[in-house]
């Protein structure tokens, strides 16, 4: 079995990006930036109605706007529209104004239905329903082990809570598009997406054409998280667009269009009870949820499901548990699978009853966690956490910081499959020295084509930069989508197989027994005429699956502005074989950052009255900034013994939890919904003032 | 400086529309509105922009970018859209995220809130310009060092916002770097890393926190 080399130089140590350069001179060439001789702007037009029965769309006048090309609605005949925004007709013209104009004349006649948008609306059987013959609470799922009912009874201390958490919009800052030329020959797109073999397959399908015929290219990407798996409504429009006005299209959807149509975190409105006997153990844990993925579940569900649901106890491991989850319809646009799916959403609800478990007993959360953790690894790291962080000074009473401003701490833990498989990827080494790797993989932003130039020149005896690392295109050997924290695990031991075959092939061919690092130029120029060319591809053993990752939190609260700030996040997390410190420190970091979002500020808001998404853009949909950051304390656990695992999900699942454990910490109080806003902060404080006087009629609550 | 000084092609600035008309207009008695009008009619009339394309001469990275756009077209879509300068980036549209931030005479400005017509007369830089003979800008290098960028969609503008602050204060301290980034959004959370490149760019010595501590030898 292939194993990695004992004595390492590049791998595991920090090397910069090598497309770093290009990316902050300007050279980097993004889908949306790409400009084929002859393209043209593309723009669509979207549903004001929540839902409605569109019986025309009349594009005469919008072809006769000076500039317009080519208009195509978005399907033929009669249709329902089930969301404000969804994607009725396109338009394709040689200036973005004169779109603008196109857009404005298109007529569209349809009758109104009635909607609704809210999950608590939505599930109740007298709503208007979104799909006529279903209802759109789901039948739940159940899933039940041992006997519950009388485990509660065994138990020593029973806590219940309710939690609910948002839907949260993916917003990568290149928003979703492509720029796409289809002619007699063939389609080639120019795609923002973090799968170009899935996109490939996608255009194929949707337009009839053989996988052969479609290229797709994406030599750099503005940011996925889960959402840009598929051309999308707008890619195949951008299609056909380009085929009517027989010239390239590009369609890249504005911010505000970002926020409705193309995925999002599934909401969640978690009922839970919790049980552990006397001597501190998890003993009967019930779980009654439901949530939305707006009209229903996206088909990207890459890493992980696109549904409402997800996992229970989570982390933990409970005797006897009845678990109940739903999926709601509402008339908004679909989820897809968002960093880590379910996770955060799982974590929150979990480790927030976890804490109301440890104050009811009277013992320190991290001990109630060392207790009932069933990994080893994750009880480490709590270890080496605490330890790091100051918990056993930091951690005080609940509510009993003193002043208007109060600090709490709090913590988490988080679980993630990954691994990875499936890739191939080949080797052009030319007689100049020169050397090519190609794998039709892409890079969202992780480091996978540093990672590549890491590990071949490591294996080569050369340095990053002498590797010259082409990916992002169908037309080289295939890899698969980049979800689920699956690439790095696939891409690294293709890469390690190539170039171990080239070498080997290079010294054969050339003999000379080692022909790396001193040796290469004079190696590579006894090939003579012809460049070597070798194929590779994913070998097991170089890589694993499963990371785990604990982080604590800090916070301060004021309790009379209700303003949060994360004054400080420790985060452990293991991720075997580090190839890359420098990017996988800056994958840790913005894990943090997003949880930071979902604890803090995310939170798409429907107007139930007109059912349109209230807050499509970056004053109202708050994202975190530079000024919100705080200190951050980052350890990687270094595994090498078991290879290559991904960690860009993991470190964003804890965050939010421990974030939410440490405001209800401060305040003595729990803020038992996401985003924890300055106004959910003053309700609770609200409720715990009430909840003085109103102690003596407990009874009735 | 140039505020109450027509711009090039403009038969007046905004600002010098207001001083004339705006404050004498406030305390106009109804009659004189009439006059105010026309006077403004007049002055317009000498020249109007639009609603076709108008030939238009921008400054960008020390040389004339000439163009024929009409006058709604922003500053961000003439550099990206009519021409081949596409570093800046068009992320939100209206002023929210900074990734469409350009240098305006040294001053950092969203370049989707500013029409390309209003942007004549000022020397424009984008990130296309910063790097000399293929030589990185410190504020560049800086981002590349301490891997101030991740998926890159937002570097330009941070680079640009970055290389604005030092122009004006060489030496910033974290709060102003926070300040001068305040208008520069990430999704991929490069924001300690931006904050390190931009004070090791400014001269300060900067080191990462994280440590990777082997597993095996934890207790």
């Amino acid at each position: 079995m292939p194993s990695w080399p004992e004595k390492r130089t590049l791998i595991g140590s920090r090397v910069k990006r090598i497309d770093g350069p290009a990316k902050v001179t300007g050279a980097a060439k993004y889908p949306s930036d790409v400009q084929p001789e002859g393209w043209l702007y593309g723009m669509i037009l979207r549903s004001k109605w929540p839902k409605a029965r569109v019986t025309k769309i009349d594009l005469e006048k919008a072809l006769k706007v000076p500039g317009i090309k080519a208009a195509v609605t978005a399907r033929d005949g009669e249709r329902t529209v089930r969301y404000y925004g969804e994607e009725l007709a396109a338009v394709a013209g040689t200036t973005k104004q004169a779109c603008l104009d196109a857009l404005r004349v298109i007529e569209v006649e349809a009758k109104p239905l009635p909607f609704v948008v809210r999950e608590e609306d939505a599930k109740e059987e007298s709503s208007p329903r979104v799909w006529d013959d279903t209802p759109n609470l789901s039948k739940p799922g159940l899933n039940e082990k041992g006997d519950v009912d009388k485990a509660f009874g065994e138990c020593a201390t029973v806590v219940e809570g309710f939690y609910t958490t948002p839907v949260q919009l993916h917003h990568p800052l290149e928003t979703h598009g492509n720029t796409v030329s289809w002619t007699d020959e063939g389609l080639t797109a120019w795609s923002s997406t973090q799968g170009i073999s899935s996109v490939r397959d996608g255009f194929a399908g949707n337009l009839k054409l053989q996988h052969s015929q479609v290229r797709v290219i994406s030599e750099y990407m503005g940011g996925g998280f889960g959402s840009k798996f598929g051309q999308g409504v707008e890619g195949s429009l951008a299609a056909r667009l380009s085929h009517d006005a027989k010239a390239p299209v590009r369609i890249m959807l504005t911010r505000f269009d970002e926020a409705l149509a193309v995925g999002n975190r599934p909401s969640s409105f978690q009922k839970i009870k919790l049980g552990a006997t006397a001597d501190g153990k998890l003993h009967a844990f019930e779980l009654e949820s439901y949530g939305t993925a707006g009209i229903g579940a996206g088909g990207s569900s890459e890493g992980g499901g696109g549904g409402a649901g997800f996992p229970a106890p989570y982390i933990y491991r409970v005797p006897n548990t009845r678990v109940r989850q739903s999926s709601v319809n509402v008339n908004a646009g679909s989820a897809r699978a968002f960093r880590a799916p379910g996770h955060p959403t799982s974590s929150y609800g979990m480790e927030s009853i976890m804490d109301e478990l440890a104050v009811k007993m009277g013992v320190d959360p991290v001990e109630l966690r060392l207790k009932n953790d069933p990994s080893e690894v994750r009880r480490k790291e709590y270890q080496l956490g605490a330890e790091r962080f100051g918990w056993k000074e930091k951690y005080k009473k609940p509510g009993s910081s003193p002043g208007p401003i109060k600090t709490g701490v709090g913590c988490a833990g988080a679980t993630w499959g990954g691994g990875g498989g499936g890739t191939q990827a080949e080797a052009q080494i030319n007689p100049d020295g020169s050397i090519e790797i190609r794998c039709g993989t892409q890079d969202l932003g992780t480091g996978c084509r540093t990672l590549i130039a890491v590990i071949a020149a490591e294996l080569l005896g050369l340095q990053p930069e002498q590797i010259t690392v082409r990916i992002g295109d169908t037309q080289f050997p295939p890899s698969g989508g980049s979800g689920g924290s699956t690439t790095t695990a696939s891409v690294s031991p293709a890469i390690y197989d190539v170039c171990t075959k080239a070498l080997q092939e290079l010294q054969t061919q050339t003999g000379i027994a080692d022909a790396r690092g001193a040796n290469w130029t004079a190696a590579c120029k006894k090939l003579g005429v012809n460049p070597l060319t070798v194929s590779g591809r994913w070998q097991q053993g170089l890589s694993s699956s499963g990371a785990g990752g604990v982080q604590f939190a800090e916070v301060e609260v004021d309790t009379e502005t209700g303003f949060v700030k994360v004054k400080k996040i420790t985060c452990i997390q293991d991720g075997g074989l580090i190839v890359n410190k420098l990017t996988a420190e800056s994958q840790v970091n913005g894990g943090i950052i997003m949880g930071i979002g979902y604890a803090l500020y995310e939170e798409r808001i429907m107007d139930r009255l007109s059912g349109v998404v209230l807050n499509p853009n970056f004053e109202t949909y708050k994202l975190p900034a530079l000024a919100d950051m705080p200190e951050f304390d980052v350890v990687l656990l270094d595994m090498p013994e078991r290879g290559v695992i991904g960690i860009g999900e993991p470190v964003t699942i804890p965050t939010a939890s421990a974030v939410a454990n440490a405001v209800a910490n401060a305040l003595g109080v729990r803020v038992s919904s996401l985003p924890i806003t300055p106004q959910r902060v003053l309700d609770a404080l609200g409720k715990k003032a009430e909840s003085v006087p109103a102690a003596a009629a407990k009874p009735q609550a | 400086m140039s505020d109450s000084t027509p711009k090039d092609g403009l038969a007046v600035s905004r600002r010098a529309f207001l001083k004339t008309f705006g404050t004498s207009a406030a305390v106009a008695a109804t009659a004189q509105v009439e006059a105010v009008a026309q006077e403004l009619a007049k002055a317009n009339a000498e020249k109007v922009y639009g609603p076709g394309t108008v030939p238009i001469t921008l400054n960008v990275n020390g040389k004339p970018l000439k163009l024929e756009v009409e006058p709604r077209v922003t500053l961000l879509e003439a550099l990206r859209n009519h021409s081949n300068l596409t570093g800046a980036k068009e992320v939100c549209d209206r002023a929210t995220c900074g990734a469409c931030t350009v240098l305006l005479d040294d001053m950092p400005i969203y370049s989707c809130s500013k029409l390309a017509i209003e942007a004549q007369g000022h020397a424009i830089t984008t990130v296309e310009g910063l790097a000399q003979n293929g030589k990185l800008s410190n504020v560049q290098q800086a981002f590349v060092e301490k891997d101030a960028l991740m998926c890159g969609y937002c570097t330009p503008g941070f680079v640009m916002s970055v290389t604005g602050l030092l122009k004006k204060n060489p030496h910033p301290t974290a709060e102003q770097v926070k300040q001068a980034c305040s208008g520069n959004l990430c999704r991929c959370g490069t924001y300690p890393r931006v904050m390190q490149a931009a004070l090791q760019a400014a001269g300060v010595n900067v080191s990462s926190t994280t440590e990777v501590i082997s597993y095996a030898k934890l207790a």
